[in-house]
């Protein structure tokens, strides 16, 4: 028996992955994308690509209708409109890989041939590259008249400048965050069909239905008249399925031409069209007492967003100065975010958004506090650490629009106990041995808190089927996470089957009536409640059906295996099956579960590395995650994330970087130039999964487990280079500098 | 680059005939002409692994190769190990050791390990690593891919032979 429900398809190449739907009569776009940073288009020429062998049609902004693609996540009042961008460029390129034009031919060899036959001629304008600099009027703007900066937030809580006044000793930093993505193995892709008056898409697994909804209105089509189908997604991470431009442009292709459009984007068009993330400068300061306890933090942050705000609008910024003050006691708080535009791919969510970048920021300063205070790290933060007799606490912020309660925990008992189980204080005293060797090897600590199962609502629905099988639906979509297999778990146990008796059936726009997505490590905790909800209410049902027909009292019935037998009459039995072919209208049930607020998870990174003095590279020799899911419905699923988080943070922290020249060419076009690690970077990860404080949010009391193994990487590993090197404070940037760890060790 | 030549590849023991263009490559021809969409496009560089089949038994990155080459070539996909219902000892492996999460590049990393375990029976961890660090997973940070490995290693060297003490 495999260990998922989708594991025996994906493994046998079963999968239904979208580059695997061709459809009869189907024709294939070709995107063609700017080459330039920042220019203004003076004419697409389209003669010669129009007549080239195979192509059926040639389309530019000309032919489009004026609209722009849309906002998401709101978190602010303000229109993001007059930044927000077109699916082809109009008048105006501002980032390398911008779509200009799109070419549809019968075949991808011939689509990709005449695309390079358009001609755009360009005046080339100076390209704005740096957001501090950008932020100011002065100098080139993206957007004349507007300037570049998309937009400001400011919140916080208790008077800031009191506590400075007070302090006894502050400590202040300039941080940043380099330029990563999520970079799934699957790029992105779109099928889209016009077929019998309807619109079908395949491709767009995370939000179908926010999706469809966004087609609708840019399509003047009425939502019924629009399907998107469920397709098997490689890797999600945030990137994934958000409505980019293509998003509009196949299905517009598919209207017109009345053909099938398929469009597989390739790798070198990923790397540059598909959101960027992270990409942060702080300036960050803390007020201490003369106990070492924090009186006040002040965060200000300039977010380049790259060229345009997507779906995301300022998601990541405000989750930035939302949870910046994480698992500490901070009494008073102000965060500042300039949101600044740059000619740089846009930018949107990467797994713990806003969250890796603000834990490495702050654990980056206590480092540094700790330093100038001559207190040790992990003392400094146990000062402050909230203690469990303080939550919940009203945080006096908001965080995705929610009000931010941060219900229950223990973060200083998980920060003893992890370092217990990794072997902390061993891995340390290993570190100093090896180093009085002369070899460079340090220790880092890290402590961060996450969010999770972000509402409002999602829809659960479990039926009976006549053959006897369970039948799942609901708003999450499968992104290669094991949603599947963890609904299929919850309804399983709620009646009594095996989780491979259960299908699961997500992501179709005709099957599930509606639905909120995955995302925000929100599934296993709205959409898994909502399941529970009605696994349980179906089993009720079924019971009392089992009764009548087998003219029992429901209490003496009990559910085992494919059905209800009578207590102590073997022979009176009735099968799921049996029960849903003999009510006339079957046995399901639909429950919404609603919630206004999320779950705050919590962990705890552990990191120790070797400098090699020579190359300046740096290689993690030990690596520990200690972590508070509430509740795990399968711990192996908990810890392929937090292991799989965690390469991607610790390859933010070392490796990946999209780099671009002075003029605003990206370096990071290939995957040989954007660094991902192989299993020669990973190393060994240890875990510990704790089930101390079920969330009260939930009726599972489960904490989402999606980003947590990313969110503690940087600071955790900026900690261990700068001991390893015997120079604290000194890793001020992510990815670590090879050329500066060289110069320093 | 209209002149197509006409090319026979056997694919899982089963021979197929295409007119393929010289440039198309080996990925397409198995994925788009004959249908073998089990093996994955993941960065058409060479660098991902995703695509790796095994040509004339030996793995290699099927977007690097053009389908004009592997004329007259046995070529074995990810469908030729095992099926939904009948998976292979390899595959029931990784799904039990949870060394798949989107599964993209799950075939790519069973095409390679067959290889690599036909030629190293007996393999080191080290060994191990080295061969696995040939193609790339972004879900599941590779511990439990070599976990599998490791497991299936082991488990095919005891298969080889009795096991002590095995009298039937």
């Amino acid at each position: 028996m495999t260990l998922r429900v989708e594991d025996a398809r994906l493994l046998s190449g079963r999968g239904h992955f979208v580059d695997d739907v061709d459809l009869p009569g189907q024709l294939w776009a070709r995107v063609v994308r700017s080459q330039m940073a920042h220019a203004i288009v003076r004419e697409v020429d389209t003669t010669d690509a129009t007549a080239a062998a195979g192509v059926r049609a040639v389309l530019t902004a000309s032919d489009l209708p004026d609209l722009v693609l849309p906002v998401r996540t709101r978190v602010i009042q303000e229109s993001l409109e007059a930044f927000q961008q077109a699916p082809l460029a109009r008048d105006r390129v501002r980032y390398v890989g911008e779509p200009v034009a799109v070419v549809v031919a019968d075949d991808p060899y011939a689509a990709e041939d005449a695309a390079e036959l358009v001609g755009v001629h360009y005046d080339e304008l100076e390209p704005v590259l740096d957001a501090r600099e950008a932020s100011s009027l002065d100098g080139p703007a993206l957007f004349p008249g507007r300037g570049n900066i998309a937009a400001e937030l400011e919140m916080g809580y208790g008077d800031v400048d009191e506590a400075f006044a007070r302090a006894t000793h502050v400590t202040r930093a300039e941080l940043s965050v380099g330029r990563h993505s999520g970079v799934p193995m699957e790029t992105r892709g779109l099928v889209a069909a016009w077929t019998d008056g309807r619109l079908e898409v395949w491709g767009t697994t995370k939000v179908p239905h926010f999706n469809r909804r966004v087609l609708a209105d840019l399509l003047d089509l009425p939502v019924e008249r629009i399907r998107l189908h469920a397709t098997d997604a490689g890797g999600g991470f945030g990137v994934r399925g958000e409505f980019y431009p293509e998003d509009y442009l196949i299905p517009y292709l598919a209207t017109m031409t009345r053909h099938p459009v398929k469009w597989i984007e390739d790798r070198s068009e990923h790397l540059v069209a598909t959101n960027h993330s992270r990409h942060q400068a702080h300036l960050i300061e803390a007020a201490f007492d003369r106990e070492f306890g924090l009186l006040a933090l002040v965060d200000e942050l300039w977010h380049d967003n790259g060229a345009y705000i997507r779906t995301h609008g300022v998601i990541v910024p405000d989750l930035t100065l939302s949870m910046l003050p994480g698992p500490y006691r901070v009494p008073a708080y102000r965060g500042t975010a300039h949101v600044v535009l740059t000619n740089r791919t846009p930018c949107g969510t990467y797994r713990g958004p806003g969250r890796y970048e603000g834990t490495f920021v702050r654990e980056r300063l206590l480092d540094i506090a700790a330093t100038e205070l001559g207190v040790d790290p992990v003392e400094l933060r146990r000062r402050n650490l909230l203690t469990p007799g303080e939550l919940p606490l009203h945080r006096g912020l908001s965080a995705i629009g929610t009000e931010m309660t941060i219900d229950a925990g223990d973060v200083p008992g998980l920060l003893d106990r992890t370092m217990a189980e990794a072997g902390f204080d061993a891995w340390r005293a290993e570190a100093e041995d090896l180093r009085s060797g002369g070899r460079p090897v340090g220790v880092g600590a890290a402590v961060f808190m996450e969010k999770s199962g972000l509402g409002p609502h999602e829809h659960g629905g479990v039926d009976l089927l006549p053959s006897g099988a369970i039948r799942v639906t609901a708003g999450s979509t499968s992104l290669g996470q094991g949603v599947e297999t963890v609904l299929a778990t919850i309804a399983a146990e709620r009646l009594g089957v095996l989780p491979q008796d259960v299908t699961v059936v997500l992501g179709d726009t005709d099957l599930v009536p509606d639905g909120v997505g995955s995302w925000a490590s929100r599934s296993t905790v709205v959409a898994g409640s909502a399941v529970a909800a009605a696994a349980e209410r179906v089993a009720t049902l079924a019971r009392e059906a089992a009764a009548d027909a087998l003219e029992v009292d429901p209490a003496d019935l009990r559910m085992s295996g494919e059905g209800f037998g009578a207590a102590g009459y073997p022979q009176r039995r009735i099968s799921f099956g049996e029960l849903a072919s003999h009510a006339s209208e079957g046995i399901g049930a639909r429950e919404t579960f609603e919630v206004d607020r999320m779950t705050y998870p919590y962990g705890i990174h552990l990191a120790q590395v070797e400098v090699d003095p020579d190359s300046g590279g740096v290689r993690v020799l030990r690596y520990f995650i200690g972590y508070e899911v509430g509740r795990a419905i399968l711990r192996d699923l908990v810890e392929g994330q937090l292991v799989g988080g965690a390469a991607q943070g610790i390859a933010g922290a070392l490796l990946e970087e999209f780099r671009f020249d002075e003029g605003g060419q990206p370096l990071a076009t290939t995957m040989a130039d954007y660094l991902m690690p192989t299993a020669a970077e990973v190393p060994s990860i240890g875990v510990l999964i704790s089930e101390d404080w079920p969330a009260d949010s939930n009726p599972l009391g489960v904490r989402g487990a999606g980003e947590g193994g990313a969110t503690g990487c940087g600071a955790a590993i900026a900690a261990a280079v700068d001991d390893a090197i015997e120079r604290p404070g000194w890793v001020r940037s992510l990815p670590v500098s090879l050329e500066h760890v060289r110069t320093e060790a | 680059m209209t002149e197509r030549e006409r090319i026979a590849i056997t694919v899982n023991g089963t021979e197929h005939e295409v007119d393929v263009e010289p440039r198309r490559t080996l990925v397409d021809v198995l994925r788009h002409d004959f249908g073998y969409t089990g093996t994955h496009v993941g960065c058409e560089q060479g660098v991902c692994g995703a695509c790796t089949v095994l040509l004339d038994g030996e793995p290699v990155r099927s977007c690097l190769v053009f389908g004009v080459q592997a004329g007259g070539a046995d070529v074995r996909t990810v469908e030729g190990l095992g099926d939904q219902e009948h998976l292979s000892p390899l595959q029931e492996i990784f799904s039990s050791a949870h060394a798949l999460q989107c599964g993209f590049c799950t075939p790519g990393f069973l095409m390679l390990v067959t290889a690599f375990l036909r030629d190293h029976p007996s393999p080191s961890d080290a060994e191990i690593r080295e061969a696995v660090a040939s193609n790339l997973c972004r879900c599941t940070g590779y511990q439990n891919i070599l976990r599998a490995v490791r497991q299936a290693a082991d488990g095919a060297a005891v298969s080889d032979g009795p096991a002590a003490g095995d009298v039937s």
